[in-house]
């Protein structure tokens, strides 16, 4: 058996590095994705969509649509479940609007017909008319005394009184007087930070192929991280039970956050109900972005006192998130993960939930927590220059460690911040030479991790080799990193081993893929399958030998006699054991069901380089350091592409990428040309450094690390940006017309 | 609305199907000749998921109608491999881990085969220009940078 | 049996709920048992419980093991559960 807790070394299998199970397949172009099934006599759908960002929903008029040849069925909200209430209700209102329309590209009906173009052309008919109403986009704005008010009595009691109705939630935390911190402190900073929305922007847009009869029973085909979740909210939203609905999920071809959301399978459902007939609905790119989620906005004020000598004496924060039309913006961790990274006495963090008439904020990677280091850490950079001290020695003077108070309460376990920062520190990187027009940041990210319901299957074939099944889809190398973590608590080779993500009707219910999970609770849950298959492995050579079964061990794949009284046999292999196991007790099945409670908390460290361009306001970003603690590295190049994909992301989101909306409330940009992306020629190689400071809630020590790699990259980016123009650059993204505007205001100021 | 008969060569077979004459290239080879491999990501030409070539020239197949498809030779992802031997670019594909998702890489591979037919020896600046019509969002392009170099110095060291 | 009390500390968003106080004394052995207490003495906190919180004992966030063991020493923090992306 392998190594338990705590370990670096002593692995044969993980830590290595071998080829991912679904390669070929996505090399080939044969591997299948939302988009790429069909199913005889599918008919194609389309969703007809608000242009108004705030509108009473007069009149439907579907008859023209129905009436054009080869149109199945048109559904609008009357066509779902009724009575809904809580977040069923909340996320069927969005799914398909019932009297108003809350923002620019919501869903009000939608059509399915033989042909995908036919589809879209029976769209255009259905004739729906509105009457405007009053609308708002920004955060500020949206808490405005005289803003209209997106839903009255969304509030929860939260809230304290005399505050605008759009602001639906209200989280306060912290810890000490931050008052008396101030007064000791050398030098005290405040500053306003303002953040746009950004989407996830992943390069498939949201598909699904689904059959529902009206017997209540259906099938659905859908790119999801979740679908175990995708088939509750589907079976609620259409009126049928849970077990009646099977969802099988395709490769997906991006998340990050935003496919853990349920927008158009209901809508796929409720269709084919109507026309008796599989639907398949895909969206089209523009869809995606003016109705799927971005980011929350944000609005920000930090305050930080420091001492001469760099000890943080106080710090606080108000963090105001935008989260579109619905409750739901992540501000209680945007709070909660705003100061983690350090050991603050006097802290206190204010967090408000603000409706708009935006699309509803889905989570991003860590969702909230980038926004919040971005205030956080410009601020520190802005302590550090003014007080003249090196920015990773404050850090590490201040950073968080084992049994420090959180700012966010509780005390953290074995954390590995300080490790990061020595690494960062001992990188190359921090002591090479700028360039004219150069400057360079770092910054600290954190981020909580999270375990959740999981359940995994570990089947074995009589030729000795073994069938995982995972309920939580592959979204960065899971498959291959499952079938390590198997081979070697089984002591057999990674290639005996395939591991498949099944659908809802094989496991028990497993949490959607999100909060960096899936290597941490599906990595411990196929341990614990193996080695519950390995107990009944023991068990039939222990009977086979006819010893007791504590008097058998497993090592190197083979059942062998241990300790004084078991006597001599000959070990038996895995293979052996499978061959004869239908005649020694039948299947072996290793499982586990549980929800694992031991994620670990992460931090990371990046360094920067970037130039500014001070005639044009273009950055161009010449080098980056990822430092990050991944407890234990299961698969290094998928932790490293974890690292660098999340390097990148945040890039786009410092420089790039943001919602624009006009005056009517429409958003702007609804595609890849203008809502730019971080493309090849835009990005340097990204360094990475594996820290490993093992979870003590993990066998191996794995910490999750999807997520945290995108915290720091907004600030670390602000820093070095600001520290190459000379001046401090507070809003995002930080596109050349603002770098211009923010010289020019010094200029002249 | 009357159909277009369209014959052309796709991957070096003949074949012919009848299109909707709105229909794009990359519409017909998803839906009427099942080959799935190129991908709409935007479906504006911004992403490049469904790069094909077209008499050998690169082409974002979601800006081409299906019927302009007549005489012409098409290539796809699923035309790269040789039988059950990988293109040599696929493989180290698979080797650096230069795919995470996976649904930008048809379009990467197709579209990086086509620089190296034109630039066998191309620089990391000319690579990442060249690709820069290509988005993944997973990977950082590091991997993929990184993977094309390598396969470039291969195929020249083998040629 | 003995009876076990221990002490929960709350967001301060919460103090709307239980009359101003942040940390509170509930009856409980386990997370399950916590979270039960927490609505019999405060009602008011039933809404916010039911929407999903997690229980952080001794540093290690619970978000949903209601068997989780706890102790008189345990240090008990009450937060939002988490919804990752």
């Amino acid at each position: 058996m392998a190594p338990d807790g705590n370990m670096t070394n002593g692995f044969k299998v993980v830590g290595t590095r071998p080829k991912r199970p679904d390669g070929i397949d996505k090399v080939t172009g044969r591997a299948k994705f939302g988009a790429d099934a069909t199913a005889p006599g599918m008919l194609h759908a389309s969703i007809v969509r608000s242009p108004h960002a705030h509108a009473k929903i007069l009149k439907i008029d579907t008859s023209k649509a129905e009436a054009l040849k080869g149109v199945k069925a048109v559904v609008t909200r009357a066509d779902f479940a009724e009575g809904l209430t809580g977040e069923n209700w909340n996320i069927l209102e969005n799914v398909m609007a019932s009297d108003t329309a809350l923002y620019d590209g919501h869903a009000v009906a939608a059509v399915a017909a033989t042909t995908a173009l036919g589809a879209r052309d029976a769209a255009k008919l259905i004739e729906v008319e509105y009457e405007l109403l009053p609308h708002v986009t920004d955060v500020d704005k949206a808490m405005a005394d005289d803003a209209p008010v997106i839903r009255a009595g969304a509030a929860d009691k939260s809230v304290p009184e005399g505050l605008h109705p759009n602001v639906v939630r209200y989280h306060e935390s912290g810890h000490g007087d931050v008052d008396k911190g101030f007064s000791e402190a050398d030098l005290v900073v405040e500053d306003s930070f303002k953040t746009e929305a950004t989407h996830q922007g992943y390069i498939e847009p949201h598909a699904c192929l689904a059959q529902l009869g009206s017997d209540g029973k259906g099938e659905v085909w859908c790119c999801t991280q979740g679908h175990f979740n995708v088939q509750k909210v589907c079976a609620a939203l259409v009126g049928t039970d849970s077990s009646q609905i099977r969802v099988t999920p395709s490769e997906i071809g991006g998340g990050f956050g935003g496919k853990t959301v349920v927008f158009i399978e209901p809508v796929a459902l409720a269709l084919s109900r109507k026309a008796n007939r599989p639907v398949k609905l895909v969206m089209s790119r523009s869809e995606v972005f003016r109705a799927t989620g971005p980011t929350a906005s944000t609005s920000i004020d930090i305050k930080i006192g420091m001492t001469r000598e760099g000890k943080i004496t106080a710090a606080q924060g108000v963090f105001r998130l935008q989260g579109g039309a619905f409750p739901g913006a992540p501000m209680e961790f945007t709070a909660m993960c705003a100061f983690a990274p350090y050991s603050l006495e006097n802290v206190h963090q204010v967090g408000y939930d603000v409706m708009s008439n935006r699309p509803k904020q889905a989570a991003y990677r860590a969702p909230g927590s980038p926004m919040a280091a971005f205030a956080v850490e410009s601020v520190i950079d802005e302590l550090c220059n003014k007080l003249d001290l090196d920015s990773i020695e404050v850090r590490l003077k201040n950073a968080s460690k084992e049994g420090t108070k959180a700012s966010y309460g509780p005390k953290f376990e074995r954390i590995g911040l300080v490790e990061t920062l020595e690494a960062a520190k001992a990188h190359p990187h921090l002591t090479s030479p700028l360039a004219e027009g150069q400057g360079r940041g770092v910054s600290c990210g954190f981020w909580f991790n999270h375990g959740g319901e999981t359940a995994v299957s570990l089947a074995l074939s009589e030729d000795g080799t073994v069938a995982i099944s995972v309920g939580t889809p592959d979204i960065g190398g899971s498959r291959a990193s499952m079938a390590q973590m198997a081979a070697e608590e089984l002591g057999i080779p990674y290639e005996s081993i395939r591991t498949t993500v099944a659908d809802t009707a094989t496991l028990g219910y497993n949490e959607i893929s999100h909060g960096s999970r899936v290597t941490y609770a599906s990595g411990l849950a196929t341990i614990k399958a193996a080695r519950d298959a390995v107990k009944k492995l023991c068990g039939r050579a222990a009977a086979k030998w006819g010893i007791d079964e504590d008097a058998v061990v497993w090592e190197d794949g083979c059942a062998k006699p241990s300790g004084p009284n078991a006597g001599d046999f000959e070990p038996l292999p895995l293979a052996k054991i499978a061959r004869s196991m239908g005649r020694t007790g039948g299947p072996i099945v290793g499982h586990y069901e549980a929800t694992p409670e031991g994620a670990g908390v992460s931090f990371a460290t990046h360094i920067v380089d970037a130039e500014v361009d001070k005639e044009t306001g273009q950055t161009k970003i010449v080098r980056y350091t990822v430092v990050q603690d991944a407890g234990k590295a299961i698969h290094p190049t998928y932790v490293e592409g974890q690292f660098q994909g999340g390097a990148a992301q945040g890039i786009g989101w410092a420089l790039n990428e943001e919602y624009i909306y006009g005056e009517d409330g429409r958003l702007q940009n609804s595609g890849f040309l203008d809502y730019r992306i971080p493309v090849a020629s835009d990005l340097p190689m990204i360094d990475t450094v594996i820290v490993e400071v093992p979870n003590p809630g993990h066998p191996y020590g794995v910490r999750g690390v999807g997520e945290t790699s995108i915290c720091p990259p907004l600030a670390a980016i602000a820093n070095a940006v600001s520290n190459a123009a000379g001046v401090r650059l507070t809003e995002l993204p930080m596109s050349p017309p603002r770098i211009l505007a923010a010289l020019d205001a010094q200029a002249n100021g | 609305m009357s159909m277009i008969h369209v014959t052309t060569t796709v991957n070096g077979d003949e074949v012919e199907f009848l299109c909707d004459p709105r229909e794009t290239l990359l519409d017909v080879l998803r839906d009427r000749l099942s080959l799935t491999g190129a991908k709409e990501g935007c479906g504006t030409g911004d992403c490049g998921a469904c790069s094909v070539t077209v008499d050998d020239r690169l082409v974002c197949s979601c800006l081409m109608l299906g019927a302009e498809a007549e005489g012409k030779s098409i290539g796809t992802i699923e035309g790269m491999a040789d039988g059950e031997a990988l293109h040599p670019l696929q493989e180290k594909f698979i080797e650096y881990a230069a795919l995470q998702c996976g649904v930008c890489t048809p379009g990467v591979l197709v579209a990086t085969e086509a620089l190296l037919k034109k630039n066998p020896d191309p620089t990391e600046t000319e690579v990442r220009y060249w690709l820069a019509g290509n988005l993944c969002r997973c990977t950082g392009y590091d991997k993929i940078i990184r993977a094309v170099l390598d396969t470039a110095a291969d195929l020249r060291k083998a040629s | 049996m003995l009876r076990q009390m221990v002490e929960v500390n709350l967001w301060s968003g919460l103090k709307a709920y239980t009359g101003g106080t942040q940390k509170v004394e509930v009856e409980a052995k386990n997370v399950g048992e916590l979270l039960r207490g927490l609505v019999q003495a405060y009602p008011d906190l039933e809404p916010t419980i039911e929407a999903g919180v997690s229980v952080a004992v001794d540093g290690r966030i619970i978000a949903s093991s209601l068997t989780e063991p706890i102790t008189p020493e345990s240090e008990i923090y009450l937060i939002q559960r988490l919804k990752g992306g």
